[in-house]
């Protein structure tokens, strides 16, 4: 990509910038479009700048709080395979024991080799309460045993994290809707979230994934992971731009302190940076 | 007068026949197709970029084929050009036995689900085959090698928390030497690209595995870093192939093609499932119609 320089006046390709970054060819398109509107396509810094205060307006708004709430508050974790559910799922629950909430973790995925032990040894570590199902176990009913545990146990949260599925298994699509319903049957307000885990170094799928997902479960916000890479994540912006949908903490590394809660102005700083 | 009608009409029905040869002008709307497919299957905006310039260019001045519209025929040009390239280089798995391959890539792009999958493809044509577990670092990655490795009823050699990662490799080489396996699959950690220090742990567990080969695995729906992540791997391991997974989602796939253009590692293989027989050797042909969504 060629790079801005002061002077002004010579040629940036937009396009090639924007969608490097994985913005997608809607956003990129509209994008490009503006700059030409505006006459700004030969003036880097100004182009810049206009580029960048579109990014803070489509990411405007207040993230998703977690509140206080008499039964525990659920998160329910779903998406794709391998893109760091069951990581996050212990993220957020050493984060959330360290503001002294009292956490059950749950572990729904019943399919994957030794997923129960994964998340099994994360809850060991952080010493945080943990619930699982045995292999094959319907992952639904292990998330309705978890909730009354949790319940028992008067617990603050209940963080159930759920196998990996891609967005055209649609038996798999109607299984995590189950699981959302069963939740919704201990407790009306149950789920209080539902956050879509996606992979940083995804590009343009992320948006079908955030699609697709919304349609099946219903989502309330976005976890970005492996953002610690190269990648850039412009995805969070097309998601936002097209389906509203927040990014609420993105991850940036293995350990359980790697996770933030989303910082619209440092992303469009670095979105240019480096 | 009335020649130059019917010189005019002339024209008028060799472009509708398709007479003549590709112009810039006839292939215009087709090459903005082509590239907007490209661009929204993820391949790299510069590789998508010099593949539109180079295929056109060797289009150019060819006979149009009668009763084919030239769009239609630059579209089959470009189709087969991708797939002439996409069969370059060595597909097929080394024949020399015993073999060593090494399984690496980012964090959950599908390692070890990856080498259950090549286990089992192996021990289906009769190799002796084992697993290493060599990720020492992600909770539980040994017990799910285990598991994958009960279920395809492949050993898999494993040692004790807080062993070095020089001496599984060490002994896991010297176990399947001494137990004379045809085939050792050695489960890599997951780390970044930018990992400076993960990668250089890779890189010695390469300089003493002596892979025969090293196969880098790649999630289908990566986005526009693919280049940059292979090309990290590619500087510390000698690659030797790809195994694009996850092609049983909806994402196209365009990091494969970027990265076999960039840096010339062939793919090998596409993960299509989570079961362990869900492996396929890669097929340039029916991959090229979904990359451009045909
Ligand atoms: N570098 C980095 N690695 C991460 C991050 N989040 C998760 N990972 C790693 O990504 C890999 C996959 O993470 P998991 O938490 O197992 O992913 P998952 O979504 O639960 O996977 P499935 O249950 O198989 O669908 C592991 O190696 C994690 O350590 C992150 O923010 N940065
Ligand atoms: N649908 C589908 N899922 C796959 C495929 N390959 C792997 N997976 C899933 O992707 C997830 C991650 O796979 P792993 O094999 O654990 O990935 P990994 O690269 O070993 O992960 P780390 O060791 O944490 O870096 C699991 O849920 C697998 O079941 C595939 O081809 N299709
Ligand atoms: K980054
Ligand atoms: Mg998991
Ligand atoms: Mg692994």
């Amino acid at each position: 990509v060629e790079k801005f320089s002061a002077g002004g006046g010579e040629r940036v390709d937009w396009e090639a910038l924007l969608l490097e970054a994985d913005l997608g060819l809607a956003l990129t398109g509209r994008l490009t479009r503006m700059l030409s509107e505006e006459g700004l396509l030969r003036k880097p810094p100004e182009g810049e700048e206009r580029i960048r205060q579109e990014l803070r307006s489509i990411l405007a708004g207040d993230p998703p709080k977690v509140a206080h709430s008499e039964k525990p508050v659920v998160i329910l974790l779903v998406g794709v395979n391998g893109g760091g559910k069951t990581t996050t799922a212990a993220k957020l629950a050493f984060r959330y024991g360290k503001e002294g909430k009292r956490v059950v973790l749950a572990a729904a995925d019943t399919f994957r080799a030794a997923a129960v032990e994964q998340l099994e040894a994360w809850a060991r570590r952080i010493g945080t309460l943990f619930v699982a199902g045995n292999p094959g176990a319907d992952p639904a009913s292990v998330a309705y045993r978890a909730h009354a545990q949790a319940e028992e146990e008067k617990a603050d949260l209940l963080i159930v994290d759920t196998a990996g599925r891609l967005a055209t298994k649609n038996n798999l699509m109607l299984e995590a809707a189950k699981i959302r319903r069963t939740l919704a049957k201990r407790d009306p307000q149950a789920p209080h979230h539902v956050w879509l885990v996606v992979d940083g170094t995804v590009g343009s799928n992320a948006l079908s994934q955030a699609t697709e997902f919304h349609r099946a479960v219903g989502l309330s916000g976005l976890i970005v992971t492996k953002l610690d890479g190269s990648a850039k994540g412009g995805m969070i912006a097309a998601v936002k731009e097209e389906l509203g949908l927040p990014t609420v903490f993105v991850g940036i590394g293995e350990k359980l302190e790697d996770l933030e809660e989303f910082d619209a102005d440092r992303y469009v700083d670095e979105f240019f940076g480096g | 007068m009335l020649e130059f009608l019917q010189q005019k009409l002339e024209t008028v029905f060799r472009n509708l026949r398709g007479y003549g040869k590709l112009s810039e002008a006839n292939i215009a709307d087709a090459l903005r197709e082509i590239r907007l497919a490209l661009l929204a299957a993820d391949v790299h905006y510069p590789v998508a970029k010099r593949l539109c310039e180079e295929i056109q260019k060797k289009a150019l001045g060819k006979e149009a084929l009668a009763g084919i519209r030239p769009g239609d025929q630059f579209v089959k040009i470009f189709h087969e050009e991708l797939v002439r390239l996409l069969e370059e280089g060595e597909r097929e798995i080394r024949p020399e036995r015993p073999l060593r391959l090494l399984l690496c890539g980012l964090n959950g792009s599908g390692k070890t689900t990856t080498a259950a999958k090549l286990a089992l493809w192996f021990r289906k044509q009769r190799q002796d085959v084992a697993l290493v577990a060599g990720d020492l670092t992600r909770p539980a990655a040994r017990e799910q090698l285990q598991r994958l490795g009960e279920q395809v009823q492949v050993p898999v050699y494993a040692w004790p928390d807080g062993s070095s990662i020089e001496t599984v490799v060490r002994e896991g080489r010297a176990r399947g030497e001494k137990e004379r396996r045809d085939v050792l699959i050695f489960d890599a950690a997951g780390r970044l690209d930018v990992d400076a220090e993960l990668l250089e742990e890779l890189a010695g567990v390469a300089a003493l595995w002596e892979p025969g080969e090293s196969l880098l695995v790649v999630d289908a729906a990566t986005g526009q870093v693919a280049v940059k992540v292979a090309e990290a791997f590619a500087a510390k391991v000698p690659l030797t192939g790809l195994v694009l997974s996850r092609t049983d989602g909806d994402a196209r796939g365009g990091a494969a093609l970027s990265i076999q253009q960039v840096t010339g590692i062939p793919i090998k293989f596409l993960g299509i499932g989570e079961k362990p027989d869900a492996l396929q050797p890669f097929v340039p042909e029916r991959f090229v119609g979904r990359l451009l969504g045909m």
